[in-house]
């Protein structure tokens, strides 16, 4: 080594050259949804409410499909039993919130709060160690094997629909909301759920965290890179598999994060639910970008309004609208809104 | 300094009937050569002929179905990648292996295992590959072809190594940019590291190899000097099916 020592280059040094220049274009579909539903519903009041609704509905659908991104983009997993995690994260904190029914009936935040946090906690807990078992067990001996993947995942989701059914019972379980987030805000003429403004800030805590990591940790920038190029992550010394681990663990728990807020947000638990979210959650995935948690957020906003616009301007239309959507963007960008480069 | 003169005789890595089998194709079919601790070796062939798998069977990528790798003399056959990688291995592939998303910056802090690059070393790469700081925080997908074969090498050298193994790096680059990766390379050869590199680059080789193994149909058919083998134009037409002078 002949050089001096010299500091490492500041923010300056690579003027030179395009820095990650961010893509705005896809970020504006979802002003110009808004935009673009408020004259054909009309009323602004009725805008506003379908607006916020379908902002909430975005946001849970971001909290389950963000794990599976990155576990698809990360493993190249097509994990059809992700809906499990997000069945059994609601029946965790409705056995948790069940119990603890006073404390929801109170009028108080705090020991409303009192009730809902173990019963997050539970979700997240029992999605995790779920989510540890599955590809320890399941995945696991069909990495690289789509066909199998597919298979086993959807015989996954199946069998542990039926021991749900075992555990909890076939019936449907009602889940009153806790007291101090029921009911709705008045804002002018605009009636806002209480619940749905809660999801958008969890919503919105959860992407600026997983933001942070991705972005502003070592953990994170693995991920990204493990994203791209896994064998080269391993070539440079670093444990993919534990990664691969890592990343399923959270991801599934986050699925269940997801389902617990959706339970709440239903008002009611059953076992089919993570089937039948597991759709709309692939679209968001797909639309956003194998692997971009950025992608699925965007993604999920999209469906989410579109689902809520539709609903009421074309109830028919509602079922097909997510579909016609993802046709749309990927006919604009064949690998989503963000895609990952991978080599 | 008896311990100190065995350590220098022994071969920094040593294939010993090395096979590799990947899906139903008999790729390496008994490998054997050595690399000397130091110094540059080249490892030549056709195309097809098997460097490349050679290359990933040494880094753990693909598993020897047979015989042994050996790194300082000891068994690394089932070792897996990034554990040799922690060991002192680096491995370049063809494809270059950067992170296109990622920034210069990130590719190298990732690569630096022990966390930031340590200063030095960085500014003696800066000083090999002058680009790299000034794309410093541009995205490593913006980088022209040559750039990003530099920073691909760059990853690889962030951290002292005991072995590098480069699989084409003059592959798709214009002669100008060759010329300035003859140079880097003669500085790294005067580190303490040992490199294995596979090339197609005739003049890129004699430039710079101390020894050759010549490799054909996943066997290796010749091994000796560089020297010599830039010497034998005969031996060139009948190992490699090329003259010296179309590669000059």
């Amino acid at each position: 080594m002949t050089a001096p020592a010299s500091t490492v280059p500041g923010q300056d040094a690579g003027s030179a050259i395009p820095a990650a220049r961010f893509d705005w274009r896809p970020l504006a579909l979802v002003p110009a949804l808004m935009l673009a539903a408020a004259p054909l519903v009309g009323s602004a009041p009725t805008w506003v409410t379908l607006t916020v609704a379908g902002l909430a509905m975005g946001m849970m659908v971001f909290m389950m499909a963000s794990g599976l991104t990155l576990v698809f983009g990360l493993m190249d997993v097509l994990n059809f039993a992700h809906g499990v995690f997000i069945s059994l994260g609601a029946y965790a904190a409705a056995s948790v919130l069940l119990t603890l029914k006073p404390a929801m009936a109170a009028k108080s935040v705090a020991t409303n709060l009192s009730a809902m946090l173990p019963a997050v906690a539970a979700a997240i807990a029992l999605a995790c160690a779920l989510g540890w078992f599955f590809e320890r067990v399941i995945i696991r001996p069909v990495y690289r094997d789509h066909l199998r993947q597919i298979l086993v995942t959807m015989g996954g989701l199946i069998v542990f629909e039926q021991l749900i059914h075992v555990v909890w019972g076939p019936d449907i379980i009602p889940l009153p909301r806790p007291q101090a987030i029921a009911g709705s805000f008045i804002v002018g003429e605009a009636a806002i759920e209480r619940y749905r403004v809660l999801a958008v800030v969890v919503g919105l805590a959860v992407f600026a965290f997983l933001w942070m990591v991705l972005n502003r940790t070592r953990l994170g920038l693995l991920i990204r890179a493990g994203v791209e190029n896994p064998e080269m992550v391993e070539s440079l010394g670093y444990r993919i598999r534990r990664l691969f681990i890592a990343v399923f663990v959270a991801g599934s728990g986050l699925a269940g994060l997801g389902g617990a807020m959706w339970a709440m947000y239903q008002e009611s638990v059953n076992a089919q639910m993570g089937m039948q979210m597991i759709v709309v959650i692939f679209i968001v995935v797909i639309i956003g970008g194998l692997g971009s948690v950025g992608g699925a957020f965007l993604g999920a906003m999209l469906v989410g309004l579109l689902a809520n616009y539709t609903g009421y301007l074309a109830p028919k239309l509602a079922l097909g609208s997510n579909i016609l959507l993802m046709v749309l963007v990927l006919l604009w960008r064949p690998q989503g809104l963000y895609a990952i480069s991978k080599s | 300094m008896w311990r100190r003169e065995r350590r220098m005789a022994e071969a920094m890595l040593r294939l010993d009937g090395v096979h590799t089998h990947i899906g139903q194709y008999h790729i390496l079919q008994g490998v054997d050569f050595e690399v000397p601790r130091g110094g540059l070796t080249m490892l030549l062939g056709r195309n097809g002929a098997g460097k490349t798998t050679c290359l990933r069977t040494i880094m753990g990528l693909w598993r020897a179905s047979k015989g042994n790798v050996r790194l300082e003399g000891h068994d690394v056959t089932r070792r897996p990648t990034p554990e040799l990688a922690r060991g002192g291995v680096a491995y370049v592939p063809e494809n270059m292996g950067i992170f296109a998303g990622l920034t210069v910056r990130e590719n190298m802090l990732l690569a630096a295992r022990a966390g930031a690059p340590d200063a030095r070393r960085l500014a003696w790469i800066f000083g090999l590959f002058p680009a790299l700081e000034k794309f410093w925080n541009g995205l490593a997908g913006n980088l022209s072809g040559g750039q990003k074969q530099m920073l691909a090498i760059a990853r690889a050298i962030v951290e002292p190594r005991k072995l590098l193994l480069i699989d084409e790096p003059t592959k798709g680059l214009a002669p100008a940019i060759i010329g300035a990766m003859i140079e880097a390379f003669r500085e790294l050869k005067s580190t303490d590291t040992t490199l294995l590199v596979v090339e197609q680059n005739f003049h890129f080789a004699t430039s710079l190899g101390d020894s050759v193994a010549v490799m054909d149909s996943g066997r290796i058919v010749h091994t000796g000097t560089m020297a010599a083998l830039a010497a034998d134009a005969a031996l060139q037409q009948r190992l490699l099916g090329l003259s010296l002078d179309a590669h000059q």
